[in-house]
């Protein structure tokens, strides 16, 4: 789960770590309201993507009718596929300079890696191409966390000497969203020195690990209904399925998500688009393929659903029964190709044809039909 | 020949008495597997399947002299698990339980450290399999054959597909290791290439990559350096969008990084044949 700006300040502000004084909005009247009791404000839209600021979802307002106009533009707006469910109006800072400071998971080296800059507000990715030496890494035990001379020799190779003691205490702080929240990434950028020399986060960035989620029940309680993710994902998760919208026309459903990703490919290849990723897992239990297929109809935009089902020990009969009655159930009349293998396969085909549903052989073969039959509906 | 596992393994079992864990048992013993103990706290003394059941896996081992475990708690007790195989003296660990946190793995990477006898498998994974000899997972022995082409993947299902095209094929297998989806895993396909590379029985390899990372670029560098094993690969995930996870919790594009294209020409530019579908690996490897 990708925090908003505001919550991730939230767990930071929880951390003892200072955040410019900043207020909530989700209509304009609010957002005006909470520039007449911070002054100058940036009205902030709150999505859990990056690149908000180019989308025209930060706007500085010196007044609270600015920041009634800005909140009326941006509240509503979609960046990236999220809708702004609200704004978050912080007080401006009076920035001296602007600092990095990260941690995130170094899959290469299977761990955290933190990393402090002098070379703030700018796409982190962005400075280690452009100047890698002006990164300072660390690798923090995992056990124990970053000690005091370590964060010490870090403050050193970024150039922030004089930065020493309030840095440590800083990052210490940081590092417990590791232990405390399960974060895979906890991203201050920038962190602002202010003109009066306090040290203060400009912005927030907290990525906590869905597989944690039962370690943070607390979090997604308070969180998760916040942000407006794509409509087809969020009924997805509720109905326990692992589900991805895409932009194509074709559903796919498939278990297991390397078979799935890769039928994603195949129907691409055939040229066609695939609608979503739905991976309905070892099993494919009737249940679970009706809640996904009921997730597909659901977007007007499908065409046709292609189900591609490898049996390793599950048996091809039962998973072709569950498939029909899920189509009747939900009285599903867009083409249906099913590719199913495995156990009993010969069984689960014939029940299928028997129900109306030529069975492709391989995931080729049924991609290329599917992508016909979608075709053909069109015209 | 075959690596890591084969009809001499002696396996505990850890979860032994839970549905997956006795489902799965039973299949690995079908297959020949010396299952020799399980573990499962509190009930310690009993026999499950056959087998004598302990309390913990210093117990199993001091009993029966196991040597590899297979793990099949569920996600929350899945790290500790592994913790207590490898401080039992377990030189393989396969863990098949999905869903354990991400810092649990870091942490778990570096506890193995100390203990660099013991491999780890997985977590999120199907395990391994030796045709005809032994199993540690829940790959199903009918897709399999024995013979001399190691197969290597990320991914459950499509493992099950390439086996199947192979035998299918009068391709044999010598082993088949499913490393995992996670992020943050135990043996690497490097790993398992190394190990492949110095067993004289097996004579091709497939890979079976998929989206996230850099560890199919890190096969690729190892192949490139020079290798007698005759190699195919293939990578799901060409049409995944950017910042998505797909399903796996490592298979993911951060930005340009971990794409399939890069994982493609990585294996092109060390010789090696990229197959466009999974249909397509058996012509590759005639």
């Amino acid at each position: 789960m990708k925090l908003l700006e505001y919550q991730a300040k939230e767990v930071l502000d929880s951390l003892g770590i200072a955040i410019p004084p900043g207020l909530v909005a989700r209509t304009a009247d609010e957002a005006a309201a909470a520039a007449s009791r911070l002054g100058p404000v940036a009205v902030k839209a709150q999505v859990p993507v990056g690149g908000r600021g180019k989308a025209g979802g930060i706007k500085l307002a010196g007044t609270p009718e600015e920041a009634r106009k800005a909140a009326e533009l941006i509240i509503g707006m979609d960046i990236k596929g999220f809708k702004v469910p609200l704004v978050y109006c912080e007080a401006a800072l009076e920035i001296e300079r602007e600092l990095y400071l990260g941690f995130t998971v170094d899959r290469d080296a299977r761990a955290n890696i933190l990393m402090l800059s002098a070379k703030g507000g700018m796409d982190i990715e962005q400075v280690a191409e452009e100047s890698p030496d002006s990164i300072a890494r660390l690798y923090p035990n995992p056990w124990r966390g970053p000690l005091d001379f370590e964060l010490a020799q870090l403050a050193y190779d970024a150039g922030l000497g004089e930065l020493v003691r309030p840095l440590t205490a800083l990052i210490k702080k940081l590092y417990r969203a590791i232990p405390d929240y399960d974060a895979l990434t906890a991203e201050i950028n920038p962190l602002v020195v202010t003109k009066a020399g306090d040290i203060v986060a400009g912005d927030a960035k907290l990525e906590i690990d869905d597989n944690a989620a039962w370690r943070h029940k607390d979090l997604e309680q308070r969180y998760g209904a916040v942000i407006q993710g794509d409509p087809y994902e969020v009924e997805a998760k509720k109905r326990g399925l692992t589900y991805v919208s895409l932009e194509g026309d074709i559903g796919i459903i498939g278990n297991g998500a390397g078979l799935c990703m890769s039928t994603l490919d195949l129907v691409q290849r055939a040229g066609g688009q695939a609608a979503n990723f739905c991976d309905i897992g070892g099993g494919a239990k009737a249940e679970v393929v009706e809640n996904a297929l009921a997730v597909i109809l659901m977007n007007r935009r499908v065409k046709g659903v292609l189900i591609n089902v490898f049996g390793g020990i599950t048996r091809g009969d039962e998973v072709a029964k569950g498939i029909i009655t899920a189509r009747d159930n939900l009285q599903m009349e867009l083409p249906l190709v099913v590719r199913l293998s495995g156990t009993r396969e010969e069984e689960g085909r014939e029940i299928l044809r028997r129900n109306g549903i030529e069975p492709g052989v391989s995931a080729w073969e049924a991609a290329q039909k599917i992508v016909e039959l979608t075709k053909a509906g069109v015209r | 020949m075959s690596i890591l596992v084969d009809s001499t393994t002696r396996v505990v079992v850890q979860g032994i008495t839970g549905r997956e864990g006795s489902f799965h048992t039973e299949q690995m013993q079908a297959l020949g597997t010396k299952v020799v103990a399980g573990t499962s706290p509190g009930k310690g003394g009993t026999t499950h399947l056959g087998v004598p059941v302990f309390n913990t896996v210093a117990d199993a081992v001091e009993a029966t002299g196991a040597t590899a475990s297979g793990i099949f708690v569920p996600a929350p007790f899945a790290a500790d698990a592994i913790m207590e195989a490898a401080s039992a003296g377990m030189t393989l660990i396969v863990c098949i339980s999905e869903g354990i946190p991400i810092q649990d793995m870091i942490r778990v990477k570096d506890f193995l450290h100390g203990y660099p006898l013991a491999r780890l498998i997985g977590a999120n994974c199907p395990g391994l399999i030796t045709p005809g000899q032994a199993k540690i997972g829940i790959i199903p022995q009918r897709i399999t054959t024995p013979g001399s082409i190691g197969l290597i993947s990320r991914s459950g299902t499509l493992t099950y597909e390439v086996g199947t095209a192979l035998s299918a094929a009068g391709m044999g297998q010598s082993t088949i290791v499913g490393i995992g989806g996670d992020p943050v895993l135990g043996l690497t396909f490097r790993d398992v290439l190394e190990l492949f590379e110095k067993d004289e029985a097996t004579t091709q390899v497939v890979i079976i990559g998929e989206i996230g990372g850099s560890d199919e670029e890190h096969a690729a560098e190892f192949i490139a350096r020079g290798s007698r094993l005759k190699a195919v690969a293939f990578i799901s995930g060409r049409t995944a969008p950017e910042g998505k996870r797909m399903g796996h919790a490592g298979a993911i594009v951060s930005g340009n990084r971990g794409t399939a294209k890069s994982k493609e020409e990585a294996f092109r530019k060390a010789g090696v044949p990229v197959a466009e579908t999974t249909d397509d690996i058996v012509g590759l490897l005639r």
